[in-house]
């Protein structure tokens, strides 16, 4: 996955470190901290006295909106604007003591759907900004089709949100456009609503922020709202996304960035973390998902395409709640990389027998490699089946093979040996079978 | 361009992945092409200059550049190049490759590269009218034709699922294992396939859908089109338009995958970067439904493929759009080849008569041919029909260096050997092994420094300075006794041969500058026949339209060298054969012609 959201923290803290470069007529104070708690906070105030000497915001820094609606920005004690180091701390170690039900759609001001319910763990903190409604602005950027699109307008915050078609300014360019021609553009095409006076501010501010957009690879950069008095520029909300692709050129730029999972989703497993890492480290392609850990089906099949084509089939015969995982192995891993994978998976569905007292089902599947040595990957899975046998005859696995591709008559004679000498249930069958069918197979049984 | 590729297709392969262009050139032989489908391989780490690969049962060598601006100069024919540079360099590849121009394709298999980079490539390739396909893929095939690197998987397969000829579906797929599983299901239920592109699982691809459609629509050779696309992007809706507008009349069948993802929060990466859906709109099913609609054949599930397919073929074959296919002859390649050890470019015994390449000796060897020695030289030695000029200049050389009297190191020492009692091969090798730096070796000097001067446009001042600065005297300057006033002869007589015969002369030209400036110091730094031989070689090589690159080459691998080697062998032997007919006794040198300084040596 190339798109990957960033926290507001670490979104600012990009631009800040590149703020001279992109907004060199702005100013902008970066004052901003991320704490995991209260007396994290307390602690910051030693070295970042502003958090002493001036009125704060908190809200959580998690990859969720709506934080205003949600009730989960701490602007007001008494009144607006009178939030003390304090207050701020015990606010958030009282928010982050319990889970907290985050709606994440509304319809006016009343949610919809089902709360997400999780513990928040990150907060960001930063200075209160008395200012206009006036001064409040809205931009952003994002790839659209095969073009750049940058989103400006002269009201920020909700309003921008709920009036969307009539108040925002749209201007699309391909990605071979030059700046002059992305500039030019941007300065005859402010939003009529921006104060005359402002024009060109506003103008040079989105140009700088398309450029960064562009040159820090930014999958998605939004402002909303940011704060223009003259050339003092306040970011008093950001979301971003990162090309992740992209991070090998970076390093420098981004520095040390950390791709949080979204609030409410279900914290990364170990073995989905060790085989990212292993992913990360190879050549090849080993990806997996784990969607439901005690159901009976588990897949381990090769290649991008193939493996959704099993998912879909197991899917349209025995619905979602028999699937375990999702994944995929491809691009020649090798003996050593596959048994790891294989040794992950067979890990997981032999920890625990089917409720219902049925055989487990492992599919080892894949269409006609191009190149993947079929022998060789097998070889590695052969390998842990002779680890796990015992565990998997506890369990009950009954494992179908489907493969084709370079060295696919050894790889399955091998796999079938293994088997029937480990005393493990199997059926092998080659190109001549039709890719899925033996999730058929399977699951008439 | 209705057809992607043709059995003349030729591709330069960056990356030197020997197993795909192994599989390239066996598709190539199975299938009987005449040319091997890689012209070339850019290696820009590689000190190899070629590769070995074999074709059928036989070996073939495959050139390496350093790059692929000299890779497309050397071989402007190959217009597709197969960019394997890994996702940190595929970009600057194919840009380098735009700018090059000359390529009407370029497919690249580097997975996740940077998303700007890509979109950015490939509209610059789009503004220059050139297909990509990929990044993330396996390639394209256009069977019978030409087929780029690993696509169709091995020689076995590839011919199991008729991908060794041409039928009669054009198919597109994003994933390059399901493209041959398909082509497979393709062989199985109708006649294979007549052109099939994996576009790339990358979000940002090349050539999308709709690209490769429309030329499929435009290739007579296509008669129905197999499009598999995925959950994610709009990609498939331009497709629909094109069935709607009446672009696109020819059948298609069209299955999207990844229909389990409606079951999952968006948190679920399903397959490929590009496959996830944003909206309703980019989801399997609704992309199913919308082809459905226009008359695309979608089936229920892609379980459903091969019935649909079968269906649409028979109802073609029955119209008597599908003809039926004769299956060509084809090549088997060998299970087992064994790679040869030595390889030969010049010369071949294997026939009635042996060649010098390519000609028999007896088209060489006798007067009336017309040849000389200069001939058999430009033949065996750089593989070229050299014009008379120049073979002329080759003999004129080789006479002129065949002697210089008994009192060279060389001719001494052979003599020393002959007086010996060894034999004539014997006593010559000692003569010839004398040859090296300074005995001999100015010939390499003088072209060596003196084409440095005239390459770097040094003023004859300044390349007096800069020999001075290293510490060497010119090479190929300076005689014993002559002078401007006193020439030698030989020098003159190669330059009046080199005056009328020569194209142009503009390094000798340039070296007479500089013997201006020498012998302006004093009288015997004149240019000598060593500097002379070694500077008109040059020009011969320039005047025969060698690069400065080769001609660097022929001066550092000693061929200069050669031709004195050859033509004082000549003198040598007379020597020899000399002390051999006079029996000249052992020699031993004459004790006061020897200065003895020995000293006790000191304890340490």
């Amino acid at each position: 996955m190339a798109q990957k959201a960033i926290r507001e923290y670490d979104a600012k803290s990009i631009l800040a470190k590149h703020w001279d470069k992109y907004f060199p007529d702005f100013t902008y104070a970066y004052e901003t901290v991320i704490v995991r708690n209260g007396s994290e906070l307390t602690k910051a105030a030693k070295e970042k006295t502003w958090l002493k000497e001036k009125k704060l915001v908190a809200k959580p820094d998690m990859l969720f909106g709506k934080r205003g609606k949600n009730n989960l920005v701490l602007f007001k004690d008494a009144k607006p604007g009178d939030v003390s180091l304090a207050k701020a701390a015990s606010w958030i170690d009282e928010k982050s003591s319990t889970e907290q039900s985050v709606y994440f759609s509304f319809d006016g001001d009343t949610p919809t759907g089902e709360p997400s319910v999780d513990m928040l763990t990150h907060f960001i903190v930063e200075p209160f900004t008395p200012h206009e409604q006036a001064e409040e602005y809205y931009v952003s950027a994002t790839c659209v089709g095969d073009d750049d699109v940058i989103y400006m307008s002269a009201e920020g915050g909700m309003e921008v949100e709920e009036g969307w078609d009539e108040k925002v300014t749209e201007l699309a360019f391909s990605i071979t456009a030059t700046e002059d021609e992305i500039a030019e553009k941007i300065r005859a095409n402010v939003p009529a609503d921006v104060a005359e006076k402002d024009k060109a501010n506003f103008a040079n501010f989105c140009i700088g922020f398309f450029k960064a957009y562009r040159e820090l690879n930014f999958a998605y950069l939004e402002i909303n709202p940011f704060v223009m008095q003259g050339n003092k520029i306040e970011l008093l909300d950001m979301v971003a996304k990162l090309d992740d692709t992209a991070g090998f050129m970076m390093k420098e730029q981004w520095g040390n960035i950390e791709y949080p999972t979204s609030f409410g989703m279900e914290e990364k497993s170990p073995e989905v973390l060790a085989i990212e890492e292993a992913d990360s480290k190879s050549g090849a392609s080993l990806k997996l998902t784990i969607l439901k850990p005690d159901a009976r089906i588990w897949t381990m099949v090769a290649g991008g395409g193939a493996s959704v084509v099993y998912a879909d089939t197991i899917a349209d015969y025995a619905g979602i709640e028999d699937l375990a995982n999702y994944g995929e192995y491809s691009g020649g891993p090798t003996t050593g990389e596959t048994k790891f994978y294989a040794e992950t998976i067979l890990d997981l569905m032999t920890r625990e027998k089917d409720a219902k007292g049925r055989d487990k089902v492992l599919i080892i599947g894949g269409a006609i490699a191009n190149f993947t040595d079929v022998a060789k990957t097998f070889t590695g899975i052969i390998q842990a089946f002779e680890n796990y046998a015992d565990k998997m005859k506890k369990v009950g696995v009954k494992i179908y093979v489907r493969r084709g591709g370079p060295n696919y008559e050894k790889g399955l004679k091998d796999i079938k040996e293994a088997a029937d000498r480990l005393g493990l249930y199997i059926e092998v069958y080659g190109p001549e079978t039709h890719v899925t069918d033996i999730v058929r197979m399977a699951l008439e049984k | 361009m209705a057809q992607l590729f043709t059995r003349d297709t030729q591709a330069i392969f960056w990356n030197n992945n020997k197993t795909a262009i192994q599989r390239m050139l066996d598709y190539d032989y199975t299938i009987k092409r005449t040319k091997p489908s890689v012209a070339a391989i850019v290696a820009p780490t590689s000190t190899n200059k070629f590769e070995k690969f074999f074709y059928g049962p036989e070996e073939i060598m495959v050139p390496i550049y350093k790059n692929t601006a000299e890779a497309k100069a050397h071989q402007p024919q190959a217009d597709v190049l197969l960019n394997f540079a890994s996702f940190r360099t595929a970009y600057d590849v194919t840009m380098e490759a735009l700018e090059i121009g000359g390529f009407s394709s370029i497919m690249i298999t580097a997975e996740g590269i940077p998303e700007r980079l890509a979109r950015g490539m490939n509209e610059t390739a789009r503004e220059k009218n050139v297909t990509v396909i990929g990044p993330a893929t396996v390639g394209a095939i256009a069977p019978g034709a030409f087929k780029i690197a690993n696509i169709g998987g091995t020689i076995e397969n590839i011919v199991q699922s008729k991908l060794h000829r041409a039928g009669s579906c054009g198919l597109v797929t994003r994933s390059g294992g399901l493209f041959n599983e398909l082509s497979n299901i393709i062989a199985i239920n109708a006649d294979g396939i007549a052109e099939g592109v994996a576009i790339g699982g990358d979000r940002f691809v090349g050539s999308v859908f709709i690209d490769n459609l429309l030329r499929m629509e435009a290739n007579p050779e296509v008669k129905y089109m197999l499009l598999l696309g995925e959950v994610g992007g709009t990609e498939e809706y331009k497709v629909i338009e094109a069935v709607k507008s009446g672009k696109i009349k020819k059948p298609i069948i069209a299955w999207c995958i990844g229909t389990i993802a409606k079951y999952y929060d968006s948190g679920v990466q399903f397959g490929h970067a590009g496959a996830s859906a944003n909206a309703e709109a980019e989801t399997a099913e609704a992309k199913n439904k919308a082809m459905k609609e226009v008359g695309i054949h979608v089936p229920a599930s892609f379980n459903d493929l091969p019935e649909i397919i079968s269906a649409v073929y028979h109802e073609l074959h029955a119209s008597g759009t599908i003809k039926d296919i004769v299956e060509p002859p084809i090549n088997v390649c060998p299970k087992v080849r064994k790679s040869k050890e030595f390889i030969c470019t010049i010369s071949d015994d294997r026939g009635d008569e042996a060649t010098y390449a390519g000609f028999p000796i007896s088209s060489l060897a006798t007067p009336d041919t017309g040849k000389g020695i200069g001939d058999v030289v430009s033949l065996l030695w750089f593989k070229k029909q050299y014009p008379k000029w120049a073979t002329e200049f080759i003999e004129t050389v080789m006479k002129t260096v065949a002697d210089h009297g008994p009192a060279v190191s060389g001719a001494h020492n052979a003599k020393v050997t002959a007086r010996a009692g060894k034999s004539v091969v014997e006593s010559l090798v000692t003569g010839l092994l004398t040859i090296g730096p300074r005995f001999g070796g100015a010939i390499d000097g003088a072209a060596e420094y003196f084409k440095y001067a005239d390459d770097n446009k040094l003023t004859p001042a300044e390349f007096l300075n800069h020999m001075k600065k290293e510490g060497v005297p010119i090479p190929g300057i300076g005689h014993r006794i002559k002078s401007l006033k006193n020439p030698d002869l030989r020098v003159e007589g190669l330059k009046k041969f080199a005056r009328e015969y020569f194209p142009a002369t503009p390094l000798l030209d340039y070296a007479l500058t500089v013997e201006q400036l020498t012998t302006s110091k004093k009288e015997n730094l004149i240019l000598n026949v060593d500097g002379t031989i070694g500077i008109l070689m040059v020009d011969m090589w320039r005047a025969l339209g060698y690069t400065e690159v080769e001609i660097d080459e022929f001066i550092t691998s000693g061929t200069l060298n050669s031709f004195f080697i050859v033509g004082r062998s000549i003198g040598f032997i007379g020597h020899i054969l000399d002390e051999k007919r006079l029996a000249m006794p052992m020699y031993r040198h004459p004790m006061d012609d020897i200065l003895y300084d020995v000293q006790v040596a000191e304890k340490i």
